[in-house]
């Protein structure tokens, strides 16, 4: 089994279910609602609209959280790729790329509207869209381990945003940190992101490994 | 050499003892039948042998690749079957579906296929698996005469070039020669 004709054929699933319309659709609504809540004053939109598009990925990217391993594990595809000896932690690593491109760069895209609604200065959205690419690998990886937690469970969704939202908080912290200037607040965004890359793939194929039993 | 040992293989589900002291060992060319009421643990027994199960007690050795035919058929129900099935079993595609007598439903979704049809797809992924160790859960469910037939030639034919086959089921199958595992 290859990596890439894993990371394709769930891309392809993620397609088939709406693909990057929904987290983009829900991200600039998200985004839109901010202006409406604090009304129209231009100065305090454009301080927090950089923060406002951090919270929002962190939303979209809780989306899609139900469908990401809990169908294959329904469907038996989890049993088949275990008895084949294709290793669990490939198998969510494969899924965190793939959900990664199928809402991070449209996110980005998307974030330059969300920029235009705050009227943020060009400065901020090159920080927030650089700390975007560099925070959301970490994100996917986080919805695919907490996707991997909460399978099978009732309510699932309710509860994937109980796991999820409170991991995402370094994420959110060191993201909307470095709209403020800081090269540092970058570099702990990339090592918090790089963490949660690497680790959370063994994590997504424990569970996955326990829920078989 | 591939095969398949169970030693002294007990197995708890939910807290109950469903079998234990189960003991056979399997090499190139043997079968192994298990067959017993429902609720019994030939599924459990099927998956313990896949490894996806942890015996409670006792030893499951396994030697060689191992093909599984579980209750799910792990097919994207989207997609048409030659394309689902190349998933898994790439350039083997076309002669495993004929082995199963699908030749002609390569085009067709999954989603539109019959239970037997289904069932005989799941069986194609097993045979382009080429997998010398098969664990067939149940593969008769579903399946015609025509289907059973085919099964058991498929079955022969794996067991004539050195294979391993288990098959747990609660319905007639052929299998010349099979060592009986009977539970409950």
């Amino acid at each position: 089994m290859r990596f890439g004709s894993l990371v394709a054929r769930d891309l392809r699933r993620a397609w088939r279910g709406g693909g990057a319309a929904w987290p983009v659709a829900f991200f600039l609504l998200v985004a839109c609602l901010f202006p409406f809540a604090v009304g129209p004053d231009a100065a305090l939109l454009a301080r927090i609209g950089g923060g406002v598009i951090w919270a929002a990925a962190l939303l979209a990217a809780l989306l899609p959280v139900e469908r990401l391993v809990g169908p294959d594990i329904e469907a038996g595809v989890m049993d088949q790729f275990a008895v084949q000896a294709v290793p669990l932690p490939l198998v969510a690593f494969a899924k965190t790329v793939a959900h990664w491109l199928g809402f991070a760069p449209p996110l980005l895209l998307a974030a330059i509207v969300a920029a235009g609604l705050f009227d943020l200065p060009a400065a901020t959205l090159w920080r927030v869209g650089i700390g975007l690419a560099i925070g959301t690998p970490g994100l996917a990886a986080l919805a695919v381990a907490t996707s991997a937690l909460v399978a099978g469970l009732r309510g699932s969704g309710a509860v994937a945003g109980l796991v999820m939202l409170p991991l995402a908080i370094p994420l959110l912290i060191f993201g909307a940190g470095s709209l403020d200037g800081g090269a540092a607040a970058l570099k702990l965004l990339a090592a918090v992101s790089l963490l949660l890359t690497a680790g959370a793939p063994w994590i997504a194929a424990a569970a996955i490994r326990i829920g078989m039993d | 050499m591939s095969a398949l040992v169970f030693a002294d293989v007990a197995c708890i589900r939910s807290g109950r003892i469903l079998f234990d002291g189960i003991d056979f060992s399997l090499g190139a060319g043997d079968a192994a039948l298990v067959t017993g009421p429902n609720g019994v643990g030939k599924s459990s027994l099927v998956r313990l042998a896949a490894g996806l199960l942890r015996p409670a007690a006792g030893a499951v050795r396994r030697d060689g690749a191992t093909a599984l035919l579980g209750e799910a058929h792990a097919l994207d129900p989207e997609l048409s079957l030659a394309r689902a099935l190349a998933f898994w079993v790439g350039d083997r595609t076309p002669s495993a579906l004929a082995d199963v007598g699908l030749a002609g439903l390569g085009e067709v979704p999954v989603r539109v296929l019959s239970t037997g049809q289904r069932r005989r797809a799941g069986m194609a992924r097993v045979i382009g698996g080429q997998a010398p160790i098969w664990l067939l859960d149940e593969p008769g469910n579903g399946l015609d005469e025509a289907g059973v037939m085919l099964l058991e030639a498929a079955v022969a034919a794996h067991r004539a070039a050195g294979g391993i086959v288990v098959v747990a089921t609660h319905q007639p199958i052929a299998l010349p020669d099979a060592l009986p595992v009977r539970l409950g």
